[in-house]
C-alpha cells in the first residue's frame, strides 16, 4: 500500500505532532569525567538534528503486551516474608512539561535492599541479601497520572568510581511516556542524604534546582499509621512543542 | 515549557533486576510471516563490547503502521505486533538480537517519505542520558536516497546507520558509542 495516499493520521486531541526541544543543561552531559565510566561511553561526534516524525511521536501501547497487575507495585509482598527495612510508600504523578498528567504510562522501578545490596550476581559487596526482597516493581499511571509503590527504603552502597565512593540511597525509575520522544530513565533520591555532596552521578546535573527535581519529599499526611512512611516524587516528561509543524529539510 | 523536565540519570548497573520483559527482544511473535533478526554488538570507545547495555527498539509494521495507543497513522493489522522491543541482560558478551519484521515506509516532514527504519534508544552503565539512533537497511538503497533524516547525516557517516544482510532473514547492526567520524554510530539530537 502506498503511504503517500494514506492520511497521516486521524488527529487525536492529546497527541502532539512534535515535542519540545529540551535546552542544554537539563540533562547531564554524556561526557562527565568525574563519573569515570563515561570516558569511553560517550559519542565524540556531533549529534545530528532529528525532526520529530511519526516514529518519535508514537510509543508502545504497553498494557496490550505486558501484563501489569496491582501486585507488581508492592515490592514488600513478593515473597513469603516481609523484607527487612523501613517500609515506605513511594507515590507521585507523571506530568508533561505543560503540567498535563500522563495517564496510562508505564512506571518501572528497581533498587537495592535496605542494606544497599542489589539482588544481582555482579553486586558482590559484603552487605547481606534479603531473601524477602527482589527489588523490582511496575505500575501504570491512572487517569490523573498517579502511580504508587510500596517498598522499603534502599540503603546507600559503595562503588568503585573513586576512593571511598558511595552512592546516595536511590530508587531507579524508568518511564516509557506516551511517545518515543518522552522516554526517561532517572533516579529518585531521598531528602537530606549525606552523600549528595560526594556523588558524581547526582552532581552530573549541573543546575541545583534540577537536582532538586530528583529528590522525593517526605509526606507526613500520606504515611500510614503503624505501617509505612511516605515519600512523594513527581516526574515531568517533555511536553508538546509550541509549533505544530516542524521545518523540513 | 511551564514545568522543567526531570533530569536523566544512568540506567545501570543492575538494571536487569527490573527491566527485562518476557519476550522482551521480540517486537513480533516468532511465528510471524516475514520475521527477521537484527543482531550485533555494542562497543565502547576502546572497541570493547559493552555487556551492560540496554537497547530499546520502536518501529511500524511492514505497512508502516504502528502499534501505538492512539492508532496514529492507522492501527497495525499484524497479529500480535508489539513494535517495541527491549534487549539487555547485563551478562554475556555485549551482543543483542532483535526479532522483528522489516518496517514499512512512513510519512516524513513536508510530504517526504521516510525509508524503512527502526528507532533505537541506547543506554548503559556509564551513560548519564540515553543516546538515540536509527537502523536503516542497506538493501533499501532507493528509499534511503530519498529519506529526509538520512539526508541530514554527513554522507561519509551514513553507513553507520545501515543494517546489512548477513544470512537469509538475518541482518547485522553494530553500535559503536565512540570513535572516529566514519566509525562511531550516528546519534541524533531528539
Amino acid at each position: 500500500m502506498s503511504v503517500e495516499t494514506r492520511p497521516l493520521s486521524t488527529p487525536v486531541s492529546d497527541t502532539p505532532s512534535a515535542y519540545v526541544r529540551e535546552p542544554d543543561g537539563i540533562h547531564p552531559p554524556l561526557d562527565y569525567p568525574p563519573y569515570k565510566s563515561t570516558a569511553l561511553r560517550h559519542p565524540k561526534q556531533a549529534l545530528v538534528y532529528l525532526p520529530h516524525t511519526i516514529t518519535e511521536i508514537t510509543g508502545p501501547a504497553v498494557q496490550a503486551t505486558l501484563e501489569v497487575t496491582p501486585a507488581d507495585a508492592d515490592l514488600t509482598a513478593q515473597h513469603d516474608g516481609q523484607p527487612i527495612g523501613e517500609r515506605i510508600i513511594v507515590f507521585g504523578r507523571v506530568f508533561d512539561t505543560e503540567g498535563k498528567p500522563l495517564r496510562d504510562t508505564l512506571v518501572e522501578v528497581w533498587q537495592a535492599n535496605a542494606a544497599g545490596r542489589y539482588r544481582h550476581q555482579s553486586d558482590i559487596w559484603p552487605a547481606p541479601l534479603d531473601p524477602n526482597f527482589s527489588g523490582a516493581g511496575r505500575c501504570v499511571t491512572d487517569d490523573q497520572g498517579r502511580y504508587r509503590f510500596t517498598t522499603i527504603k534502599p540503603g546507600p552502597y559503595p562503588w568503585g568510581n573513586h576512593y571511598n565512593a558511595w552512592r546516595p540511597a536511590h530508587i531507579h525509575f524508568s518511564l516509557l511516556g506516551r511517545a518515543f520522544a518522552q522516554r526517561l530513565v532517572t533516579q529518585m533520591y531521598f531528602p537530606g542524604d549525606p552523600f549528595f555532596a560526594y556523588d558524581p552521578i547526582f552532581n552530573s546535573v549541573d543546575d541545583p534546582r534540577a537536582r532538586e527535581r530528583m529528590i522525593a519529599r517526605f509526606r507526613i499526611h500520606e504515611t500510614v499509621p503503624n505501617w509505612a512512611q511516605a515519600y512523594e516524587f513527581d516526574l515531568y516528561l517533555r511536553g508538546p512543542a509550541a509549533a505544530v509543524f516542524e521545518e523540513a529539510g | 515549557m511551564i514545568f522543567d523536565p526531570t533530569p536523566s540519570q544512568t540506567v545501570g548497573p543492575y538494571f536487569s533486576i527490573g527491566l527485562p520483559w518476557p519476550e522482551g527482544p521480540h517486537a513480533v511473535p516468532p511465528s510471524t510471516p516475514g520475521v527477521i533478526t537484527i543482531a550485533g554488538t555494542v562497543y565502547d570507545g576502546a572497541g570493547e563490547p559493552i555487556p551492560d547495555h540496554l537497547l530499546e527498539f520502536w518501529q511500524p509494521d511492514g505497512d508502516g503502521r504502528f502499534a501505538d495507543r492512539f492508532c496514529h497513522g492507522g492501527p497495525s493489522e499484524l497479529p500480535g505486533f508489539r513494535g517495541f522491543a527491549r534487549c539487555g541482560t547485563e551478562l554475556g558478551d555485549g551482543t543483542y538480537e532483535l526479532l522483528t519484521v522489516k518496517p514499512g515506509s512512513t510519512p516524513g516532514p513536508s510530504g517526504s517519505l521516510q525509508a524503512p527504519h527502526i528507532a533505537v534508544t541506547v543506554m548503559a552503565r556509564g551513560m548519564l542520558d540515553r543516546c538515540v539512533t536509527r537502523i536503516y537497511f542497506a538493501d533499501e538503497e532507493r528509499a534511503n536516497a530519498l529519506d529526509p533524516v538520512l539526508a541530514r547525516v554527513p554522507p561519509e557517516r551514513r553507513a553507520t546507520l545501515l543494517a546489512r544482510l548477513s544470512a537469509a532473514s538475518a541482518y547485522r547492526f553494530d553500535i559503536r558509542i565512540q570513535g572516529p567520524p566514519t566509525h562511531e554510530t550516528v546519534f541524533f539530537a531528539i
